[in-house]
């Protein structure tokens, strides 16, 4: 599988909040995107799905194996969601259907895209509760959302990303959300599986330390132009753009004044 | 997410409400109604009450513009001298509304917590009695009259402003400048009166242009039953019963007073959505039974 | 679950009680002699006064209310002050016309709410969309008087499909009769409180459209129609659910104009003649039976509100 996104631009409501945005996924491959809130990082994996809000425009191409996708009608990007390119959104307390059970939420992509039978889904479910490590994960399944715990849930989001075997992991600042030490298990979780799988990832954040301990290269976003872009340990040595030198300011304040932190 | 979040130009609320055409619709409906009904007082084409049965049932001409009735009243004179009876009924709806609403907002908010547990319970059965049920008791007893139609909408809407208003209420007075006043010595009226209404006035005043949508047409729903403005006076409600039995012959009689009060409605209902959408976004149209 | 049931349950006990006690005292405590309205205009005070007594007027206020409670608890709202008859089998036999009526708008109401609802929202940024959005503002301005005098105009007068008014004397004997009598009617109800109604739904779905999850439910392969149809759908059900207790009580309004201009013979216009004869015991038990129902609709749609939901459900065990 090979992403290519070229001139990415996405308009809402006259105001440009992705501008020319290019990059490359190639299979197996792994790519940060970092900026400040508000730079476009969101807006920019949301157009890959064809999610983007109502009320915002996407120009530019974004070819998935050579297939153009942007501007596809909705049914069609419909097909591709879930099984070709999954996604995993930065808060699971409201990302996850408060009224229906885990275990018919991880099910569901499955069910979309793959025809099984019930008791096939149902086996598939538990598997991958136990591929993103969830404690218990018989009884899970028939739990709600608001029992579970922010990190718990955020697995599920996880498994439900994964469900309908996707080449492509798009995970817009999973951690985000969670507790500093939840953090560290879920990006060591994110790192296992997409070895394991196989799977290319797409990796949003705005903390440099956590784009560093997943991805090897970044973008570096800034008011939705591509700001950088190049290795992360060159970004963390010798940032070139004012916007990069300023995270990296920021991470190493932080880091001194936290010196435990990873 | 961390998605850019579109930068809102704080403007004042009277510029926001200019720029929403539903709400600016409303307004000019309101400011017509009211220009109706001050007009009437000192003309209108005939006398809205002077029947002729030598001209009855003319069609709309230049001399009758929309027609004359079945006991040869000028039907335009008869809806301009009824817009008076329907600003009447709203307004007076409106400030019985307040009053109560008031009443209950502070007594549900201000009061010890025992207090406000019984108000909530009494909001609650309260708002399950239909403004027409309330009129129709009212009427039983009383007799039918526009006062009814005011008391009946008032009380009805007035018990839904307080419930809409109390958790309003509720955080206004425990901000930091209600404190402050009362650290500065405000009784707790005074202070109600100076500084926790006016923070109030503007959930208010949306609930109140609602109120007088519901309290046109309760008017129209009561008078045609014969329950709100008496036999000889002009009101829309009153013209739509008189007109009911001649729409097999006449149906175009009936469309013109049906349609002032529908463009009346609709305004106060789009002026409380304008004022609504421009003072706080957050708030619903009450769950208020339409009468 | 069954404690919040029973807590639900003795407020909606309270509730009526509340309810017949104000119903009462409205009816009682105003002025106006009803007594007097009997007895006539040219009647002797002597006359009066034993109307009075054989109404049971000149026992204390709290006598007379208990009496009626009492008598409520086995089934009996009292009797007709004119013509002697039982206010129970009276609304029985009215609440065949006045229950399927307000069935049958109900079901209009939904069947053009729901769909129409949500495709407003779905399309609010097209022309349909806002074009929806604002004839259905402008049909829940409309009186439904005059939605029920065009309607006839148009349906039973022009094209003379339907009987501009009236039931069949046999009433349900008649069954074909009898529920084509009742369509206008129901139409005419129905229109003016889907328009409301439409409203709710749009506002629901559109805040069901911007919920995260529904947004996830897309990106796991659903298109965003489907998805806000099985995900963002069970949350608009709790709307409808929530508001349809005062919805009902606005179909009830409507009954009792449209009863009036279809001259059906239901409780609607029943209620509207007792007004006129000022027949207090006879408003009193119509409205009481009205009213409560309003409030026992209210409290099973908080319950099954809570059942729909697995937060709340867990909340109130």
């Amino acid at each position: 599988m090979t992403l290519r996104a070229r001139d990415l631009t996405v308009n809402i409501g006259g105001r440009t909040v992705v501008d020319a945005v290019s990059f490359d996924v190639a299979d197996g491959d792994r790519l940060g995107i970092i900026g400040e809130s508000g730079s476009g990082k969101s807006m920019t994996a949301l157009a890959m799905l064809g999610l983007l809000p109502d009320g915002a425009t996407a120009t530019g191409s974004i070819r998935l194996d050579d297939r153009e996708i942007l501007g596809l009608p909705d049914r069609e990007l419909a097909r591709l969601r879930g099984s070709r390119i999954g996604m995993v959104f930065q808060e699971p307390r409201t990302s996850l259907n408060p009224i229906r059970t885990i275990g018919r939420q991880i099910m569901e992509p499955v069910r979309i895209h793959q025809r099984l039978g019930r008791a096939e889904c149902r086996s598939r479910a538990l598997e991958l509760a136990k591929l993103v490590a969830l404690n218990d994960p018989e009884t899970l399944l028939s739990r709600y959302p608001h029992q579970l715990s922010g990190g718990q849930r955020q697995r599920v989001g996880i498994a439900i990303a994964l469900a309908a075997e996707p080449q492509l992991l798009i995970a817009d600042e999973p951690t985000t959300a969670l507790d500093v030490t939840i953090q560290a298990e879920i990006l060591e979780l994110f790192d296992r599986l997409v070895d394991a799988l196989g799977t290319s990832l797409i990796f949003i954040t705005h903390d440099l330390a956590v784009l560093q301990s997943i991805v090897a290269r970044a973008l570096v976003l800034e008011r939705g132009q591509v700001a950088e872009s190049g290795s992360v340990e060159d970004l963390l040595r010798a940032p070139a753009s004012p916007i990069a030198r300023r995270i990296v300011d920021a991470a190493r304040a932080t880091s001194w004044q936290k010196p435990e932190a990873p | 997410m961390t998605t850019t979040v579109p930068i809102v130009r704080q403007r004042g609320w009277a510029r926001t409400f200019i720029r929403n055409p539903a709400g600016v619709f409303g307004l000019v409906t309101t400011v017509a109604l009211v220009s109706c009904a001050l007009l009437s007082i000192v003309w209108t084409p005939y006398d809205p009450v002077h029947t002729d049965v030598l001209s009855k049932w003319h069609p709309p001409s230049s001399a009758h513009l929309l027609g004359t009735d079945n006991i040869g009243r000028d039907i335009f004179s008869v809806l301009l001298a009824g817009s008076r009876v329907t600003l009447q009924v709203a307004v007076g709806s409106a400030l019985v509304a307040a009053v109560v609403g008031v009443v209950f907002a502070a007594l549900g908010s201000l009061t010890a917590r025992w207090f406000r547990e019984i108000i909530a319970v009494l909001i609650d059965i309260l708002i399950a009695f239909p403004t027409l049920l309330i009129a129709m008791m009212l009427a039983s007893a009383l007799g039918g009259s526009i006062m009814v139609v005011i008391v009946a909408v008032g009380i009805s809407f007035g018990v839904n402003v307080g419930r809409v208003s109390r958790p309003e209420i509720r955080r206004v007075s425990r901000s930091e400048f209600v404190t402050a006043g009362i650290a500065a010595g405000l009784g707790p009226v005074r202070n109600l009166t100076r500084h926790t209404l006016p923070n109030v006035a503007p959930v208010f005043i949306v609930q109140l242009s609602w109120c007088m949508a519901v309290a046109v047409l309760a008017e129209t729903g009561l008078s045609y039953l014969g329950y709100g403005a008496p036999v000889s006076t002009p009101s829309w409600g009153r013209v739509l019963a008189e007109l009911q039995s001649y729409i097999g012959i006449h149906p175009l009689s009936v469309v013109w007073p049906g349609l002032a009060i529908t463009i009346t409605v609709l305004g106060f209902n789009l002026l409380g959505d304008g004022l609504r959408d421009a003072t706080d976004p957050r708030l619903g149209r009450p769950e208020v039974i339409t009468a | 679950m069954i404690r919040f049931v029973i807590t639900r349950l003795a407020l909606l006990l309270l509730g009526l009680l509340v309810a017949s006690a104000l119903i009462f005292a409205t009816l009682r405590i105003l002025p106006g002699d009803v007594a007097q309205v009997i007895a006539g205009t040219d009647s002797t005070p002597e006359q009066v006064e034993a109307i009075r007594s054989s109404m049971g007027f000149d026992q204390p206020l709290l006598t007379q209310y208990i009496d009626w409670i009492s008598g409520i608890v086995t089934g009996d709202l009292g009797h007709s002050m004119l013509t002697g008859a039982s206010v129970t089998s009276q609304l029985v036999e009215k609440a065949q016309v006045t229950f399927p009526l307000t069935v049958m708008s109900l079901a209009i109401a939904l069947i053009i709410a729901v769909p129409l609802g949500i495709l407003s929202a779905l399309k609010r940024r097209t022309f349909t969309g806002s074009a929806m959005s604002m004839v259905s503002q402008a049909i829940a301005a409309v009186p439904v008087v005059w939605a029920g005098m065009l309607l006839v105009v148009v349906f039973a007068v022009g094209l003379g499909w339907f009987p501009p008014q009236g039931f069949p004397r046999d009433g349900w004997d008649e069954p074909a009769r009898a529920l084509y009598a009742l369509i206008l009617p129901a139409l005419t109800i129905g229109v003016v409180e889907g328009a409301v109604l439409l409203r709710f739904i749009r506002s629901a779905a559109l805040e069901a459209l911007g919920q995260d999850y529904v947004r996830t439910a897309a990106a796991k392969g659903l298109t965003r129609t489907r998805a806000l149809i099985t995900h963002g759908m069970p949350n608009v059900a709790l709307t409808v659910v929530s508001v349809l207790a005062l919805q009902i009580a606005g179909l009830l309004v409507g009954a009792v104009i449209i009863e009036q201009l279809f001259t059906l013979p239901g409780i609607g216009r029943m209620l509207v003649t007792d007004v006129g004869n000022r027949d207090l015991e006879k408003v009193q038990g119509d409205v009481l039976v009205l009213t409560g129902l309003v409030l026992v609709l209210g409290t099973v749609v908080d319950i099954v509100a809570r059942l729909i939901d697995p937060r709340q459900r867990e909340a109130a065990a």
